[in-house]
């Protein structure tokens, strides 16, 4: 216990030891994140009127961010299936950072609920009294609480077993890392079913949405995954093969595919029908008796996704700039195919057919940014201490020193370390 | 603004530092240990950490605002409608008596009225009649004290276009000197009490349910605020509390009860109740009684010779979107008699 409470000190202090890019860049995002908790405590006096919802448009940026999140979070399967299930080696060291990815993922989703909810102060009514199995919402609290704690426990364990400098038990873990993957699939599963469930909104009531939700996902997910493990090669010197980045890649094109294809499906039943349940649909593509603020949005992400899938189909897609370059876009017009383009269509227009358009406030958005700014605060802190015990800089009988980290030390190191 | 960043000058852990605390763990440490902390870098974390907090407190400063409106340690504590006995719920009208009284002054009549046994509740309205004046919708809000700034409003007239009931095409916001217009109809909406409500079915913590009567019911002291139930319900009847209501003293209607029109606290959901304190009491809704045109029905279904059973008997009804599979206790029906009853034709069979 005293070796575990060292440890998690050790791990704090660590969290403020860097070079000057490391604190600009903590510095930035602390002070993002205040800025959005300054815009959540103005909400929190006044109440979600600071915010651009409406009773017609009941959910905005926050459940938008928040489906997509649980996306990311639900992504970090797509490292641990080919590495645990397929036995793929170069991804084998990088998984960690998948998983502590979905952690951090899952605080920015949980965050994001508690922004949304009216009276926060009365979240413990959820253990008082749980509507569960019949309440979608309460299996999703299970879904994701339960995603956290797990990989909570294999991170954490993980780094803890590599801090002690003893190889971690497989009984420990293994069974962990299989039921987290069966669970990634389901916190997607039951996000969607979320909305699928509701039979007064034609708009999500359709069973494409779940298959939708996991393939976006899982192309958004290794695509911010991409980015971040070069970002992590540049900035620590950790070792990251272009064999495991190229692995991401394929996942990420036949996911988006596939997303791709299931939204030709569904724009196919809803205009081709061209039954009454399509005015969400053409509310969003066309716009609806002049309302179209959300027209120029979802063009733009069709084109991004677009975009990226020619990218990743062509023959330079091994070219990192260029593979980036289609991460980013994968990234942008998944986040507003989540956002404007599957929430916010589905208000308007409302049940009675009135059509009042939805626009973010700025203290919205503020609140949106700093719990993003915080989440990459976490993700920062997380890879911050990691490294270093993973290569065995950071031991529980030796305590950390900046000047044994050079990254040419641990191009040296990688392969002799024992970490997973 | 400083933020703390704390430069330990790549110095070890156990330094000893007053702003982290972390002298206990310092004799885990190797003998290698560095020098102690320098005075330079002492000044250095006292200011990292000072500026740090005082960036927290200054970011939460709008908080100094909060006023405690519809929070109290009783309240917090309190449990669950379902579970609270005769003295809870007691304890519970008298904390909001007290609140009411501090508040606007005034001493509220506040009961906790139950469903009567053998009654279920419907609600007809006739469409041949209506003329879309609204006076329901504003004898609603007086009556059930919702907020008037902004103004919230459960009932929502549509102006139909004759020849079709495809809401889609309906007005919302038609604005006439005088009503009604000859090429249209008119479409009050409101909580239709749905045997089979989905807002019920999506509440993650049970704040709304249906009562023996079929009176579909918000505990705002249970709500958590999460509107799943307004994203659910396909007639639009729920409504959200986007900040703290505010009625004017002279407009608060004293009559209350706990699960109907007490003042709601911000960041609830709240809806029609078909006027559960008057109803439950034997009389009409506040809708139902102004209603110039006599548009409006309401009454106990199990009742054989109650009107509204003589108007589902009788009149040609139908209920809003049946294809939802909702079965909504609110009717509408046209006016006419059944003029095919006493015609007889034959050959009548397949």
């Amino acid at each position: 216990m005293k070796d575990y409470t060292t440890f998690l000190f050790r791990c704090f202090r660590l969290s403020f030891q860097g070079d000057w890019r490391y604190y600009l860049w903590m510095l930035a995002l602390t002070m993002i994140a205040l800025v959005g908790l300054n815009a959540y405590a103005k909400q929190f006096v006044q109440g979600l009127a600071t915010t651009g919802m409406t009773d017609q448009v009941s959910w905005g940026l926050y459940i938008a961010n928040f489906t997509f999140l649980v996306g990311v979070a639900a992504a970090a399967a797509m490292m641990v299936i080919p590495v645990y299930i397929y036995r793929h080696k170069e991804l084998h060291n990088l998984v960690i950072y998948g998983e502590l990815l979905a952690v951090v993922a899952i605080v920015m989703c949980l965050l994001f609920i508690v922004v949304d909810m009216g009276r926060p102060d009365r979240a413990h009514h959820l253990l008082l009294r749980f509507n569960f199995p019949i309440s979608i919402l309460t299996w999703d609290v299970i879904a994701l609480n339960g995603y956290l704690l797990l990989n909570l426990h294999i991170c954490g364990y993980l780094i803890y077993c590599a801090y002690r400098r003893r190889p971690p038990s497989r009984a420990f873990y293994i069974p962990f890392v299989f039921i987290a993957i069966v669970w990634a699939i389901s916190i997607h599963t039951v996000t969607a079913f979320l909305y699928a469930g509701l039979g007064g909104r034609p708009f999500w009531n359709s069973a494409v949405i779940a298959p939708r939700f996991l393939a976006s996902a899982f192309a958004a997910g290794p695509a911010i995954i991409i980015l971040t493990l070069q970002i992590i090669r540049r900035a620590t010197g950790y070792l990251v093969s272009d064999g495991a980045i190229h692995t991401l890649r394929s996942i990420a094109t036949i996911a988006l595919s596939i997303n791709m294809f299931l939204l030709g499906s569904e724009l196919f039943t809803e205009f081709y029908t061209h039954s009454a349940h399509v005015v969400s649909a053409q509310y969003l593509f066309f716009g609806l008796h002049g309302h179209n603020a959300l027209v120029p949005w979802i063009w733009t992400a069709i084109a991004l996704n677009l975009g990226a899938l020619v990218i990743l189909f062509s023959p330079w897609r091994q070219r990192l700039p260029l593979l980036n370059l289609a991460c980013v876009a994968m990234v942008v017009g998944i986040w507003i195919e989540k956002g404007m383009g599957l929430i916010v269509p589905a208000f308007i227009p409302s049940p009675l057919g009135e059509i009042v358009e939805y626009t973010p406030t700025r203290n919205e958005i503020l609140v949106c940014l700093g719990i993003l700014a915080f989440g990459a605060l976490l993700y920062t802190i997380f890879v911050r201490i990691t490294i270093p015990v993973l290569y065995g800089e950071l031991t529980i009988d030796r305590a950390y020193h900046t000047d044994s980290a050079s990254g040419q030390d641990r191009r040296e190191h990688q392969h002799s370390g024992d970490h997973q | 603004m400083r933020l703390p960043l704390i430069d330990e000058h790549r110095s070890d852990a156990g330094c000893g530092s007053g702003g982290c605390g972390c002298a206990g763990t310092s004799g885990a440490q190797p003998v290698a240990s560095r020098p102690g902390m320098t005075r330079r870098s002492f000044l250095r974390t006292t200011a990292g950490a000072t500026g740090g907090l005082a960036a927290l407190a200054a970011s939460l400063s709008p908080l100094r605002e909060l006023t405690g409106d519809g929070f109290s340690m009783q309240q917090f504590l309190q449990k669950h409608y379902k579970e609270m006995t005769e003295s809870d719920m007691n304890k519970a009208l008298d904390r909001i008596r007290a609140q009411v009284e501090q508040r606007y002054e005034l001493r509220p009549e506040i009961r906790d009225i139950k469903p009567l046994d053998g009654v279920e509740f419907v609600y007809a309205l006739n469409l041949s009649r209506c003329i879309g004046c609204r006076k329901c919708v504003h004898a609603c809000v007086a009556e059930n004290n919702q907020s008037r700034d902004p103004e919230m409003q459960y009932i929502r007239v549509i102006e139909m276009p004759r020849g079709t009931t495809d809401i889609e095409q309906g007005d919302h916001h038609y604005d006439r000197p005088t009503v009604p217009d000859e090429s249209h109809y008119y479409m009050p909406v409101q909580c239709h009490q749905c045997a089979n409500p989905p807002c019920v079915k999506v509440c993650p913590v049970e704040a709304t349910w249906q009562e023996a009567d079929g009176i579909v019911v918000v505990d705002y002291d249970w709500c958590i605020g999460c509107r799943y139930c307004e994203a659910a319900c396909p007639y639009w009847a729920r409504r959200f509390n986007f900040t703290t209501p505010s009625i004017p003293r002279d407009k608060l209607n004293l009559n209350m009860s706990y699960l109907s029109n007490r003042p709601r606290p911000k960041g609830v959901m709240e809806k029609c109740h078909f006027c559960l304190h008057r109803t439950r009491q034997g009389r009409m809704p506040a809708c139902l009684e102004v209603c110039p045109t006599g548009s409006r029905k309401f009454g106990n279904v199990l009742d054989p010779d109650s009107e509204v059973r003589e108007v589902l008997r009788t009149k040609r009804v139908f209920v809003l979107k049946e294809d939802v599979g909702t079965l909504p206790r609110f009717f509408y029906y046209f006016d006419e008699r059944d003029p095919l009853r006493n015609i007889s034709v034959e050959g009548a069979g397949s």
